[in-house]
């Protein structure tokens, strides 16, 4: 179950001196329960994330990269269950700590950005002082400081004129100004660890290149941690050192994100990267992925869940465990058969 | 060959109610330009793609275009015929001359509602939830082309089983389809009355890449198969170059950049096609790659200076005179137009 837990640095760490993740998620299973049966949303998902690195985590819809965020950030719904595994962050057992110290870590140290970036903001409240109360409840500053301090933040995330904006309220700025207001909030108090939620889904190319440009240049900056979750391979493979692939609830690889790209090795990765439209391809050259996901209710999800959809597939592939393949150069492979 | 779809100057501009909230109350009302000056003409068969960042118009032009929109002016002609001037309303209320009648698009005969059909992004928000698969294909065969009974029941399975549904889908509500299916209802919803001009509005935005590949390849068989002309628009590039033979880029409402769309992408001529061509991001691109980025924000839409390039602001290449005067339009080798002061033009000659 752990094999997957030191997946990083596999290589590397051995002989340096053991570099602790920021964020070490290990075996964590999350289980729903619904009026139509449990759903196993996650089964056994690994992973690491160190200071000053990216993590992408791609993977189509409904495969678990927003319950794995949740469950970092322990928002979780009411009806998820934990099962196994453990998350660490910064040394201190997140599925242990109290409600009270999960707020003072998620305010600080733990920080989110969302898809929707106007969901995640008051409406009636204007966003300089949306900032200032972060700043207020969580950094330190004082009352009398807080505003200016918001207006440097806003200028920070590249907001032009912050002092008039700081008194806009969100309806009055565009879906692009409202995510910098999202990314301004989210790093209000300098967090150790950033988790972006598909945080330009639903933004335009131009303004999500700018956006993405400046979360991952505040990162390196700061030395912060980021997960960049999005179904987007191409924006996973620009902007982050390391990749994890999603399918129905499992890992089912993890690698620096340029050698996933050039040669991955779970059959789908690679069925993904071949869907996925980019210059130089015709619509001949893509394939799209048959079948899709697993009904996650199902109390006899075999081994692994890509089965009917692989090519690759055969009878012992069904039977658990699901072989997690740690390989040398630091890539993780969860397949029987890989490319 | 004559066009199918002729558009001319067309526009659109919505009334900005009272300026009561404003700190300074305007004398003049406000108009929204969403759409302003859009000329274009496009032939049976082929596909148009329209893109550009949210907010530029498209889903107003493609509106405009299916008419449901009227136009505040301008002329839309479908095989010859002026469509624009026909309010939306009646125009979607013009039946069939007879009992399965195909839409005709010869001058001079009406081109009934079936004519043009549209597909929208939200398959799941445009089908009724409480209409099956089959009431959902159905509903357009038994109002616009008339049929009922054996006839309409085996033409609603023929055109399911060309856009990939399996008869015992057809049963089902929108909720107990996947993404995918839903699509496809949402598709064969508006070919079964076999349109020459079909609309698509981001049909594939909502979907998984793993998806999207197979809805892509039906539009593109059933092009094939029908010779209907599309109008796609989309704010993904990567999939507009899959699909179509000629590219509008939209900005702010007006048409910047029209060319093939081969060499649009190889060697744009506008600076804001050459920052969306820039921003497209591409699975294994070395990271840190120079790319042009946009600085600032869109102007307003909201009565807009007539005498400014409406991306002056934004532009990485603009001067003075592009806050004086409006652009002109350039006319390329290869049917390229492209409205700038400051055209990239080398490249795109050397390209055309
Ligand atoms: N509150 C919930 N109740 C039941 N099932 C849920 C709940 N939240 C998520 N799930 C299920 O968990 C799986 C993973 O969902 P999610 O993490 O949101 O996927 P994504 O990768 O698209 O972010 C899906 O099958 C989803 O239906
Ligand atoms: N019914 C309407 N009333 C007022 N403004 C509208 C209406 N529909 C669209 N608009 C405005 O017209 C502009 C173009 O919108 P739209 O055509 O939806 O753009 P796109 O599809 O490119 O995102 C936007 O500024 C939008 O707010
Ligand atoms: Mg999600
Ligand atoms: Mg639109």
């Amino acid at each position: 179950m752990t094999d997957a837990a030191a997946l990083a640095p596999a290589a590397t760490a051995r002989a340096a001196p053991p570099r602790v993740p920021v964020l070490d998620v290990a075996g964590l299973s999350v289980q729903f329960r619904t009026r139509s049966g449990t759903v196993h949303a996650l089964d056994e998902v690994s992973l690491q994330v160190h200071r000053g690195e990216c993590l992408g985590v791609v993977g189509e819809s409904g495969s678990g990269k927003s319950v794995t965020a949740y469950a970092v950030m322990r928002l979780l719904d009411p009806a998820a269950r934990i099962t196994a595994g453990r998350i660490t962050f910064g040394g201190m057992d997140i599925l242990a700590a109290s409600e009270r110290e999960m707020a003072d870590l998620r305010g600080r140290e733990l920080s989110m950005i969302f898809q929707n970036p106007r969901a995640a903001l008051n409406p009636i409240r204007q966003v300089g002082m949306q900032i200032a109360d972060v700043l207020v409840r969580h950094g330190g500053v004082t009352r009398a400081e807080a505003p200016a301090r918001a207006a440097a933040l806003l200028a920070e995330v590249g907001i032009p004129d912050p002092v008039r904006r700081a008194k806009a309220y969100p309806f009055e700025l565009s879906g692009g100004m409202c995510q910098r207001v999202g990314i301004a909030l989210a790093l209000a108090c300098r967090p150790a660890l950033l988790i972006a939620d598909e945080p330009t889904t639903g933004l335009d190319v131009t303004t999500q290149a700018v956006i993405m440009d400046l979360v991952l240049g505040l990162a390196r900056a700061r030395g912060m941690a980021t997960v960049l979750i999005t179904h987007d391979l191409g924006l996973a493979s620009e902007y982050c050192d390391r990749t994890a692939v999603m399918h129905a609830g499992h890992v089912v690889e993890a690698a620096p994100a340029a050698d996933l790209f050039a040669a991955p090795r779970h059959p789908y990765t690679a069925k993904l990267i071949a869907a996925t439209p980019q210059p130089g391809r015709a619509l001949s050259d893509l394939a799209a992925i048959p079948g899709g996901l697993p009904d996650l209710r199902r109390g006899d999800l075999p081994a692994c869940r890509f089965l009917d959809r692989c090519e690759r597939a055969e009878p012992g592939c069904a039977v658990p465990p699901l072989p997690r393949h740690l390989s040398e150069d630091g890539r993780m492979v969860a397949c029987r058969h890989p490319l | 060959m004559t066009a199918l779809l002729e558009v001319q100057g067309l526009q659109k501009r919505f009334p900005m109610g009272g300026g009561g909230m404003l700190p300074c109350r305007r004398a003049a009302p406000s108009f929204l330009h969403a759409v302003e000056d859009v000329s274009f003409t496009l032939r049976a068969g082929e596909t148009l793609g329209l893109v550009g960042e949210s907010g530029c118009g498209k889903s107003t032009l493609a509106r405009l275009l299916a008419r449901l929109l009227d136009p505040t002016e301008g002329s839309i002609r479908l095989g010859g015929q002026e469509i624009g001037a026909i309010p939306a309303k009646r125009f979607g209320a013009i039946p069939a001359t007879r009992p399965g009648a195909m839409p005709s698009t010869r001058p001079g005969a009406m081109p009934p509602r079936a004519a043009i059909q549209m597909v929208f992004q939200d398959a799941e928000g445009s089908i009724n939830p409480r209409h099956t698969a089959f009431e959902a294909i159905a509903r357009p065969l038994r109002q616009l082309s008339r049929l009922s009974g054996a006839e309409l029941r085996t033409r609603v399975e023929r055109t399911a089983a060309l856009c990939g549904l399996p008869a015992e889908l057809l049963g089902r509500f929108p909720h107990q389809l996947s993404g995918g299916q839903k699509a496809r209802v949402g598709i064969a919803r508006a070919v079964a009355t076999e349109p020459a001009l079909l609309v698509l509005d981001e049909p594939t935005s909502a979907l998984d890449v793993s998806v999207q590949v197979v809805i892509l390849d039906l539009l593109r068989s059933l092009q094939a198969r029908t010779g209907a002309a599309y109008v796609f628009v989309s704010h993904d590039l990567n999939v507009v170059r899959l699909l179509c033979d000629r590219v509008l880029v939209m900005y702010l409402g007006r048409v910047v950049e029209e060319g093939a769309a081969e060499t649009l992408f190889a060697a744009p001529a506008h600076p804001y096609t050459r920052a969306l061509v820039g921003a497209v991001s591409v699975p294994g691109r070395r990271k840190g790659e120079e790319r042009v980025r946009l600085s600032g924000e869109p102007r307003s839409p909201i009565d807009p200076d007539p005498q400014a390039c409406r991306f002056h602001g934004r532009c990485p290449i603009g001067q003075d005179l592009c806050a004086r005067a409006a652009p002109p339009v350039h006319e390329l080798p290869g049917g390229r137009r492209v409205a700038c002061h400051f055209p990239l033009t080398a490249g795109a000659m050397a390209a055309a």
